[in-house]
């Protein structure tokens, strides 16, 4: 799957490098070109982990000013969006224990759940089912079932599948390591994918809770 | 190659990061196995669903103050 960073070579500078530095030099303008190219992402990582719309608009602009504040601690080595992400996810969580006074709420929290180990629902989807649903049900279904996943999932399947980060890139924006990226990923599919399979289902055997499990 | 086998591998051949000699057998497990082929296809739609339809977008509107806010702020140095 191609990524967003990737397109540049190992030894190539990375266009928002540039844009950095030219912030620093003074130039606040270089700065509203990295917001405008990164605003809708960071927006929907916070929405992901608040479930909140004030609360994700908040994020997103504490976000953007946390990082021009800390501008000069970004290391050229490391992705300027990897790390604007992590300045995003942290004050997502930060947000999410206020409100729920003080609790603690984790990112790597790793939950173990049986539910998209191993796949039940096994019926096969009708063709292009999302065209059975008009563009605000299917809005209303996606966000209905992604919702209920725990706020690690979500993240690393909007860094991996929507915004098609690399594994190692959203390892290191969500402080993870690999193998608990590739975890998360896995599982955040395979309930996704069953959870969709309530709506998306051939009608052929819609009676049936799926088709006769064989798995060897 | 056994169904849990597959499923392990299910990512990275989604992800299209196995070998050949790897993508061959789980092509060979697919030809014989329902179950596999129909969780690979709807996991694959799955991804594709999300990635074309954008949840949690920002109205234009609601975009420009947002971002007007966070400029007028960082002018003034935050």
């Amino acid at each position: 799957m191609a990524t967003i960073q990737s397109i540049t070579g190992e030894n190539e500078q990375h266009p928002d490098v540039a844009l950095v530095e030219q912030v620093r030099g003074g130039d606040v303008s270089a700065y509203d070109t990295l917001v405008r190219k990164y605003e809708r992402q960071i927006f929907r990582i916070a929405q992901h982990i608040t479930q909140n719309r004030e609360d994700a608009e908040d994020v997103m602009q504490d976000a953007f000013l946390k990082a021009y504040e800390k501008l000069e601690q970004f290391q050229g080595n490391s992705k300027f969006y990897t790390w604007l992400v992590r300045i995003a996810v942290n004050e997502s969580l930060m947000r999410l224990r206020k409100r729920r006074t003080g609790k603690m709420v984790s990112i790597d929290e790793d939950i173990e759940t049986e539910e998209g180990s191993v796949p039940r629902d096994l019926a096969d989807w009708a063709p292009d089912p999302e065209q059975n649903y008009t563009q605000a049900e299917l809005g209303r279904i996606l966000e209905k079932t992604i919702k209920g996943l725990p706020p690690g999932f979500k993240v690393v399947f909007e860094l991996r599948d929507v915004q098609g980060l690399s594994t190692e890139d959203t390892a290191e924006a969500l402080g993870l390591s690999i193998p608990a990226v590739k975890s998360r990923l896995l599982r955040a599919r395979l309930q996704l994918r069953e959870r969709l399979s309530r709506y998306f289902r051939s009608k052929k055997g819609s009676g049936k809770r799926g088709v006769k499990s064989d798995v060897h | 190659m056994t169904c849990t086998e597959f499923l392990a591998l299910l990512d990275d051949l989604i992800d299209d990061s196995v070998s050949a000699d790897t993508r061959a057998e789980l092509q060979q497990h697919l030809h014989g196995c329902d179950h596999c082929e129909v969780t690979l296809n709807t996991t694959r739609k799955t991804i594709e669903i999300y990635r074309s339809h954008e949840i949690y977008d920002l109205p234009a509107d609601l975009r420009e103050r947002l971002h007007a806010a966070i400029m007028a702020r960082c002018k003034k140095g935050c």
